[in-house]
């Protein structure tokens, strides 16, 4: 279908201190071929055109790996398409007439700034508090293959290390739960030989500055993995626990 | 890589809540097993409710116990939700929790509170006279007033003997126990920190069986005396 009409009910908010209000739109002439991200750009085109205020929302690789765009769309992360991201989800998944629900990814900590964006800082102090590793770069590094991994672990970091920071779990737990990136991110260190030299502080500092940032607690509902776009697994919250306890206790 | 870690993390107290978690289940299996034997025989169920009530390591021991594991639990799981409510101040005009997780993940603190209400009723109806008897008017001896019998199998019967509302009461909070561990069992293996391949699929149907089978059970006595006396 080529010609789509659909109703728009978008958060819109000038500023972080702006209160903000749902407001309705109509959008017409969208093909079932643009993808969620040029229906806002025909959305755009057309306020600008009415000299109204464009919708602000982030985007940047519009291919599903830089985890930028967000969006919670029709009561869903990313709306209703599983393992995908806003840019990759496509207007053939709606139908015309629909009405379609439009909100920012709502966290304590990841205030709005402007319409559709927050900010997803607290997820990079997160990283600044644990998630790296103390590597020596002074050139002489050694042949990568030198390490042996056993295949599994190597296949259980790669797994982890898909995580893009879009922040969809924490957007869709019922506790704004940040579990499911920290695990993420304390898994693909936990299961190498290069993150061990951290690993008994890595787990305890990252959970304290989530802790910090105002994150909810984990319940293991499971619907972080369910709406995550690259499917990464309830495991590894079980290993950020994991890693988590043994640090502590020992 | 120096601390940042003061006291508990949420981590932390969340294990807590999974290991009085564990132990409530444990009691649960346990107070079972006695209850069972009442419908078998009155005089087993006798001897053994005689011995739970008066043993020093289960008085003195296990029932402290189990008396912290059920307010750490209650309290902290409402203390919990309470954290987890701040955690989003603007709720989401649109929000579909049933696209990705079971009712049950979403609503234990709903399951939690009706057995929370239950254990008043049950404390108001055994574990208070219980105590009054024993450790305030200091009768250890077990016998029913004035008899050579002991008291408990008479004490449970009575409590269930033509009471309708109550055995109603009785089975709707032991519904909502069931759907409070349908996700509980295997969500406390999550939290201390277990997730296999191979064994979590087990442990989830374990968590099932355990979780309608226990209350079943609890209801099937109370159904039992209820109707045969
Ligand atoms: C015999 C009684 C009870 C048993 C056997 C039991 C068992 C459990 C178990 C196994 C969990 C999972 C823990 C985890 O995920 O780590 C849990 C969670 C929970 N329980 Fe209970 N519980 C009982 C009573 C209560 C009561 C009275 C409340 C009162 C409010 C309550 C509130 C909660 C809440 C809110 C959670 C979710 C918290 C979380 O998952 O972090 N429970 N319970
Ligand atoms: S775990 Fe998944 S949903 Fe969460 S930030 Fe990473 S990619 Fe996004
Ligand atoms: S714009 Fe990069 S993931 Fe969507």
């Amino acid at each position: 279908m080529d010609n789509m009409n659909l109703t728009l009910k978008i958060w819109r908010q000038k500023n972080a201190q702006d209160k903000g209000k749902m407001t309705d739109y109509n959008v017409t002439g969208i093909s079932e071929h643009m993808s969620f991200l040029e229906m806002m750009d025909v959305l755009n085109e057309q306020l600008i055109n009415s000299g109204d205020e464009p919708v602000a929302f982030d985007h940047d690789c519009r291919e599903g790996i830089c985890g930028s765009c967000s969006m919670f769309i029709n009561g869903e992360a990313h709306g209703p398409v599983k393992g995908t991201t806003t840019c990759q989800l496509h207007m053939r998944s709606f139908s015309d007439g629909d009405t379609i629900y439009i909100e920012p990814f709502r966290a304590k900590a990841f205030p709005v700034i402007k319409d559709l964006i927050v900010d997803r800082s607290a997820f990079d102090r997160i990283q600044h508090a644990g998630g790296y590793i103390s590597i020596n770069t002074s050139g002489n590094t050694q042949d990568a293959n030198a390490t042996p991994i056993p295949k599994e672990n190597a296949d259980l970091a790669m797994d982890a290390a898909m995580c893009i920071g879009c922040g969809a779990c924490v957007a869709t737990c019922k506790n704004s739960s940040a579990m499911l990136f920290v695990g993420a991110k304390v898994s693909q260190y936990a299961l190498l030989p290069q993150g061990q030299v951290e690993s008994k502080m890595r787990a305890q500092n990252m959970v304290a500055q989530m802790d910090a940032e105002g994150f909810g607690n984990c319940t293991n509902t499971g619907a972080c993995m369910v709406e995550c776009p690259k499917g990464i697994d309830l495991s590894n919250i079980a290993r950020l626990n994991r890693e988590l306890l043994s640090g502590s206790l020992t | 890589m120096a601390s940042k870690v003061q006291g508990l993390t949420s981590i932390g107290r969340k294990v807590i809540m999974a290991l009085t978690g564990f132990f409530l289940m444990f009691f649960l299996l346990q107070h079972l097993s006695i209850n069972m034997m009442s419908v078998v025989s009155a005089e087993l169920f006798n001897e053994v409710s005689h011995f739970m009530g008066t043993n020093p390591i289960v008085q003195g021991l296990l029932q402290p116990i189990l008396i912290f594991s059920v307010v750490f639990h209650f309290v902290w799981g409402m203390y919990l939700e309470y954290q987890n409510n701040q955690a989003r101040e603007i709720k989401y005009a649109m929000y579909k929790g049933s696209a990705n997780a079971s009712w049950m993940s979403r609503n234990m603190i709903i399951s939690g509170l009706a057995v929370l209400a239950f254990l008043a009723l049950h404390f108001y109806d055994f574990w208070i006279p219980e105590m009054n008897v024993k450790y305030i008017q200091g009768d250890m001896s077990g016998m029913l007033s004035g008899t050579e019998e002991y008291r408990y199998y008479e004490e449970l019967v009575h409590k269930f003997k033509g009471q309708p509302i109550r055995v109603v009461l009785y089975i709707i909070s032991f519904v909502m126990l069931s759907l409070h561990l349908l996700h509980g069992f295997q969500s406390s293996f999550q939290s201390v920190g277990y997730n296999s391949t191979k064994y979590t699929p087990i442990i989830k149907i374990a968590g099932n069986i355990f979780a309608i089978a226990i209350p079943a059970g609890f209801v099937l006595v109370a159904l039992v005396h209820f109707l045969s006396h």
